[in-house]
């Protein structure tokens, strides 16, 4: 009894099958041949086996029920039908969906290159000066006079410094 | 700048050609940055999608690169115009075809162009001609950390530049070369090469990128994964793979020569008769046969001067291009006739072909 391979995309019975060796590690897609034609597998001018892959491992259902991003209200059934997130919080809200998928797609699953340094020293800045400020108005409730003044001390030397490079 | 003047001045990929550019026409690099704490394009509303065009336009503008450029929404672009700036490389199809809240600032020698709300917020794209993925790298690193001086980016230790597509995390860089390959595709070998060059994480795409035909033996290759690898990793394995395709090309044309000269010859010589005398080209056929004198210019059967001229046409047969330089809106079939009228001109005083020279003129 043979098992018949269905196709990643559509779940026709699969009659392309497609292997890419990236270090390694072995990638397949199976195709029926609809599906090929249209993904431009059988063009000699070149398709992307990265997107195959991506709308392959999008095709069984992926996690049911409704967690949306809390940030954009954005939901893994848009995800699975645009291909795309909605907004930079999604990556967190979908992490149990995007990790499997990021395992074939890249050479690694953990970034090294650029890092915008600028952007994050702000960032580091302004969550500072914000949790100083809960500590101030604290303290002030609690009628913790020094620690007060240290905190709006702190508060004052921490603005200087976001002062000297204007955020925008 | 106003559009119509970036439009009557030569860009870099149709000029300052020259012999060092023989197989790698030119290097792009793109990068895709998004602001953080705001929806992506495709999922921004309108009013979102405004503000974030506001602020991503104000800082690239005031970007030193960018100074004197030319800044406009896609609803400032006529569709002829729209096509005349794809046909340069300078916007993307999605881009031209995109709604409200999207735009493109271009800088004003048209090497780097920031396409704003297309997939991500920003796509940052920086041109250079011939094989120069270094000081690309470099150039487009100092705008991109003269951005950050303003922006916020999206960012995340673990995952890197944050995306709209997964596909692009990590540096969310493309980095490609557009190469002609004439010999490998006479040779019927580029869909070993194709296959050879996805197995070693890297895409192949015609000139006009994803789904677009290889017309004029012209291919864009570039680095398919992002995540895991700085860029100075992808860029040095891209540029390993560039050099052995450099290397196969020009085996393929030693091969055909010491083979069959005549054959290699004919070609040639039948595609200047034709680009002097046709009166109907598509821009495929026209493509193809520009193609053919290109690599006569390398064999040295023309004289090295009229490979910028060479270059020039492969853009200005475009439709876009035809159809600006002749003032007017054609029917597909009448711009064939006009096609062929202008190469028709522009080949009347082009050198003869030299076919003694090529023993000796392959470079």
């Amino acid at each position: 009894m043979a098992n018949q391979l269905k196709c990643d995309l559509c779940s026709k019975p699969a009659t392309v099958h497609l292997t890419q060796i990236l270090d390694n590690k072995v990638h397949k897609v199976d195709l029926c041949e609809q599906c090929a034609q249209e993904k431009g597998v059988t063009d000699p001018s070149g398709f992307s086996l990265a997107d195959l892959l991506l709308k392959a491992s999008l095709n069984p259902d992926p996690v049911p029920g409704g967690i949306r991003c809390e940030q954009c209200g954005f939901s893994p059934a848009e995800f699975k039908k645009l291909g795309r997130f909605g907004c930079p919080a999604c990556y967190d809200a979908f992490k149990g969906i995007l990790d499997p998928m990021l395992d074939g797609m890249h050479k690694g699953t953990v970034h090294s290159g650029k890092v915008p340094r600028r952007a994050l020293e702000r960032k580091t800045l302004h969550d500072r000066l914000n949790k100083l400020e809960v500590d101030l108005s604290e303290a002030i409730k609690a009628e913790r006079y020094e620690d007060a003044a240290r905190c709006r001390d702190e508060i004052n030397q921490v603005r200087q410094a976001v002062e000297q490079r204007p955020a925008r | 700048m106003t559009v119509a003047s970036l439009i009557d001045t030569p860009s870099e990929l149709t000029d300052s050609a020259s012999s060092k550019s023989a197989v790698v026409l030119m290097t792009r690099i793109r990068l895709a940055r998004n602001l953080s704490g705001q929806p992506f394009p495709g999922w921004a509303k309108p009013a979102q999608r405004e503000k974030i065009l506001e602020l991503c336009r104000a800082a690239v503008t005031a970007a030193p690169a960018m100074k004197r450029g030319l800044a406009v929404t896609v609803g400032e672009l006529g569709e002829l115009e729209k096509r005349i700036l794809v046909e340069r490389h300078l916007i993307s199809r999605e881009l031209s075809g995109s709604k409200q809240g999207s735009g493109v600032v271009i800088s004003r020698d048209q090497t780097i162009s920031v396409m704003i709300n297309e997939e991500d917020h920003l796509r940052i794209q920086l041109m250079r001609s011939g094989f120069q993925l270094k000081r690309a790298w470099a150039a487009i690193d100092d705008l991109d950390s003269a951005l950050e001086e303003t922006l916020d980016f999206a960012f995340s230790p673990s995952l890197g530049y944050l995306t709209a597509c997964p596909t692009n995390l990590g540096t969310a860089m493309r980095a490609s070369a557009m190469m002609h390959l004439p010999a490998l595709v006479i040779a019927n070998q580029m869909e070993k090469v194709v296959r050879a060059v996805n197995q070693l994480g890297m895409v192949v795409r015609g000139l006009f990128g994803e789904g677009s035909d290889a017309s004029g033996s012209i291919f864009q290759i570039s680095n398919q994964t992002t995540l895991g690898e700085s860029e100075d990793e992808i860029l040095k394995r891209l540029s390993g793979v560039l050099q052995s395709i450099v290397e196969h090309e020009m085996n393929a044309r030693a091969r055909l020569l010491e083979a069959d000269s005549g054959k290699l010859f004919d070609k040639i010589g039948r595609a200047f008769g034709i680009l002097q005398n046709g009166h109907v080209l598509s821009s495929n056929e026209a493509m193809n046969l520009l193609s053919l004198i290109r690599l006569g210019i390398d064999l040295g059967v023309f004289p090295d001067s009229k490979r910028s001229v060479t270059d020039r046409l492969f853009i200005e047969a475009q439709p876009g291009h035809l159809q600006h330089a002749q003032k007017g809106e054609f029917e597909p079939g009448q711009r064939d006739l006009l096609r062929a009228e202008r190469l028709r001109s522009e080949f009347a005083n082009f050198a003869r072909p030299d076919f003694t020279l090529s023993a000796n003129g392959n470079n």
